[in-house]
């Protein structure tokens, strides 16, 4: 029985991964130490996953901890790939996935320039006061808002200020933890 | 005791607790420091290579013939960068070496100093973990962590750089049991593997019927009692035993219920069984694509157990229905103890018709060749080299390429830790240096490189290392004046289009061998060949043997690109080898 005497099927070793990708935040447990964050963010780099949106920094001191929230978009196979490879390094202590876990908060803050006058400087106001957003600068031309929420409440918010003169948005990414008594 | 000394020393210091005997390694300005406690001192013995590339791979021959784990020395900037290439060698391979690199000054890190390079930035990603010491205090704990982490878990390379001004600093050293706990609280490798899991796999082997044991270097790289407890589950069970190229030696090549090494160039029983099994136990092999082929054909009708140490392994390439995440060792004995338990019968009736089947397959002979008396063939010359040397403590490396498949077909190994080649990378120049590795280890050993001749030449400049340290290993180069490996995929792929794999201008390598030192043979008529390898095998000193062998020989059976297992080139196959694979075919690699 020779191969070229066999009926040929697909060529491809791989099969193509037909699940749908979801958008998963995760959270990562890691010493706070010199190169933890290209480690991780190498680690995505390399393995071909996907980064949203990145948030790091220092949560326990006296135990030189860092909390890395991660938002990547992929499909449940290369979730759990993501979660496995991420426990492999030797820094890294946990990693939850915050979305499949169940119920957790999410939190973004933002910064918006907003440059105009007359009334859409008014209504950039009005707006601003809707979605609680604070006044952190102001010129005579311009404001920069504060506001944090949900990335959604951002998102619609910085779309509400472009006509209204939008000059500038920065975002600090995702912050987020589970509800309930339980920690990480 | 604590006790005061300099950072160099602390090196020196650490590697004698951590119960290094040898270290490869080669000088350079940022490295002096050490090189000068190195001087000052004769617990460690330093062996100099030629080409840090050269040491990488002798830490990793040292390494895997030993368990212990190698350790290698360079300087900074060229240095480290020569050294990349063994370090992602040993992180395909999950082998334990540790690499000391120097770095420039901490003051001067970030200038673009005379030989500074980001060491721990282009070694994070071929490494299982990296550090970079700033402070002398911190030195001691880095070095004692970096065995622990080497070693243990699934085993890998680790790199600790320490810049020449701590190499200098006065600091406290610490012994192992004085720096107290690691600082990764993080890292807890698995052990034992879950009892109810190993449970429910004896479960499964007890109602198989076409049941398969696919093993791989997770059993070699657990230690000798996992090859040990294989043996005894394969006793215990009656069942079949295929390996991947990395796990040959951990069942015993004699016994008959070994069926040949599994996947691309596996015996066509170990793939047909693979195929057809109904239970597949996986233990410590991860479904790399040269053993699963086209994966959406892969073992379609079976129940797969697997056992790895590490998670990420398991459901990575192939769906698993039993995972046991734990040391191959443990949960062997486990099972083992499990199977005990319940049965003293192997399962030798229920799986006659398995067997029968088995039989079958095995009568195509698939290892077959057509030998000549006019030239001799590559596999006839590695089955003379595997005769000569039977009875006798033997460890095999090889170089990449058709020569390392022969090898790994035509060679038998009954031990353990006695096959070093380099699987998962596909490093051609490993063989050589890591034969040197080897001999370091086991001076008295019968240790040889079965190399091809274009790989040899990356790395052979090694030999010159052999010569200073009167290491006799022997190269034993099947010449076939070509690349034959990418040869026989341009006559499958590219209508023989031979692009650049001729090896031309060859050097006369009983010249060069000469050169440095060492003799040389060259042995081209099949009459004489028995006793040109009882020459190389007498001469006590390297040898570098050329035997010129029959250019054009494929190495079959062969799974082609893009086909599942029970679709093999088989050697009796007479047709143009270019016609097998399809245009879709051409883009795997
Ligand atoms: C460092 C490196 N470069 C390129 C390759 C690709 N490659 C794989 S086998 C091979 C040819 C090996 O030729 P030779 O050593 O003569 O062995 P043969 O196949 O002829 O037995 C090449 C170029 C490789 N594996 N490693
Ligand atoms: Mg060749």
């Amino acid at each position: 029985m020779n191969a070229h005497l066999l009926p040929t099927g697909s060529p491809y070793f791989s099969v193509p991964d037909t699940q749908k990708p979801e958008r998963h935040t995760l959270s990562v447990l890691v010493d706070n130490e010199p190169g933890i964050l290209a480690r991780v963010v190498g680690l995505f780099s390399a393995r071909g996953y996907n980064i949203d949106s990145l948030t790091v920094s220092e949560t326990e001191h006296e135990k030189g901890l860092s909390r890395i929230t991660v938002v990547t978009v992929a499909t449940p196979k290369v979730l759990t790939q993501i979660k496995l490879q991420l426990e492999r390094l030797v820094p890294v202590h946990r990693v939850h996935d915050l979305t499949s876990e169940g119920k957790s908060l999410e939190r973004e803050l933002a910064l918006i320039k907003v440059a105009g006058s007359g009334e859409p400087r008014a209504e950039a106001l009005r707006l601003a006061d809707a979605f609680r957003a604070q006044i952190v600068d102001a010129t005579t031309e311009s404001f920069v808002f504060e506001v944090t929420g949900k990335p959604s409440k951002i998102d619609s918010f910085i779309s509400l200020m472009v006509p209204l003169g939008l000059v500038e948005v920065v975002r600090t990414g995702l912050a987020a933890i589970a509800r309930g008594p339980e920690g990480m | 005791m604590p006790e005061q000394m300099t950072g160099a020393e602390m090196v020196i210091e650490a590697l004698i607790d951590n119960g290094v005997e040898h270290i490869f390694g080669y000088p350079g300005g940022a490295a002096l420091p050490i090189y000068d406690a190195m001087f000052q001192q004769d617990k460690v013995q330093h062996i100099l290579v030629r080409h840090e590339q050269g040491a990488g791979h002798m830490a990793e021959g040292y390494a895997r013939s030993t368990g212990k784990v190698g350790v290698v020395l360079v300087t900074s900037g060229p240095g480290v960068t020569n050294v990349v290439t063994p370090l992602t060698d040993a992180l395909g391979d999950s082998i334990p070496i540790i690499v000391i690199s120097a770095q420039v000054s901490t003051t001067l890190i970030g200038t673009d100093a005379f030989q500074e390079c980001d060491t721990v930035g282009i070694t994070r990603s071929c490494t299982k973990h990296n550090y970079l010491v700033k402070s002398v205090n911190d030195l001691a704990r880095v070095l004692h962590e970096a065995f622990h982490i080497a070693s243990s878990g699934r085993p890998g390379p680790v790199l600790v750089d320490i810049p020449k001004d701590v190499q200098f600093a006065m600091g406290t050293y610490l012994g192992i049991d004085e720096v107290g706990p690691s600082r990764h609280k993080s890292y807890h490798p698995a052990t034992a593997g879950d009892a109810s899991a190993i449970e429910m796999a004896v479960d499964l082997m007890m109602r198989a019927e076409r049941p398969i044991f696919y093993t791989g270097g997770g059993v070699i790289n657990s230690g000798p009692a996992a090859s040990e407890r294989l043996r005894e589950l394969a006793d215990l069970t009656g069942f079949p035993v295929t390996s991947t190229l990395m796990g040959l030696g951990a069942f015993p090549g004699s016994s008959p219920q070994w069926m040949g090494m599994l996947g691309m160039h596996g015996t066509y029983e170990a793939n047909m069984a693979m195929h057809d099994c109904d239970l597949m136990i996986n233990i410590g092999a991860r479904f790399d694509d040269r053993i699963t082929g086209r994966i959406d054909a892969f073992s379609p009708g079976s129940t797969k157990i697997h056992v790895d140490v590490d998670p990420s392994s398991i459901n990575k390439n192939v769906r698993i229905d039993l995972p046991v995440v734990g040391d191959c060792g443990l949960v062997l004995a486990e099972m083992v103890r499990v199977w005990r338990s319940r049965t003293n019968q192997p399962r030798t009736e229920a799986i006659a018709p398995w067997w029968k089947q088995i039989a079958g397959w095995r009568a195509k002979n698939s290892l077959g060749f057509k030998n000549s008396d006019t030239v001799i063939k590559p596999q006839h010359a590695i089955r003379r080299l595997y005769e000569a040397t039977r009875g006798r403590e033997v460890f095999i490396t090889t170089e990449v390429g058709q020569h390392q498949m022969w090898a790994a077909q035509h060679f038998h190994f009954d031990q353990p830790n006695h096959w070093m080649t380099s699987g998962g990378l596909g490093t051609m120049g490993y063989g050589l240096p890591a034969a040197v590795g080897v001999q370091v280890a086991h001076p008295d050993a019968l240790v040889i490189d079965i190399a091809g001749e274009a790989s040899v030449q990356m790395t052979m400049q090694e030999l010159s290392t052999a010569m200073q340290y009167r290491l006799p290993i022997k190269v034993f180069i099947l010449n076939n004046e070509r690349m034959g490996m990418v040869r026989q995929w341009q006559d499958l792929l590219h209508g023989g289009r031979y692009a650049h794999s001729y090896s031309e201008s060859l050097p006369d390598f009983v010249k060069l061998a000469e050169a440095m030192g060492a003799k040389g043979i060259k042995c081209d008529d099949p009459a004489k060949l028995d006793a040109a390898i009882a020459e190389m095998l007498d001469h006590d000193g390297p040898v570098l043997f050329d035997c010129l062998v029959e250019r054009h020989e494929n190495c079959l059976p062969m799974i082609p690109s893009g086909k599942p297992h029970n679709e093999m080139i088989l050697p009796d196959f007479e047709e143009d080898i270019g016609s097998i694979i399809d245009a879709k075919g051409r883009q795997l690699v």
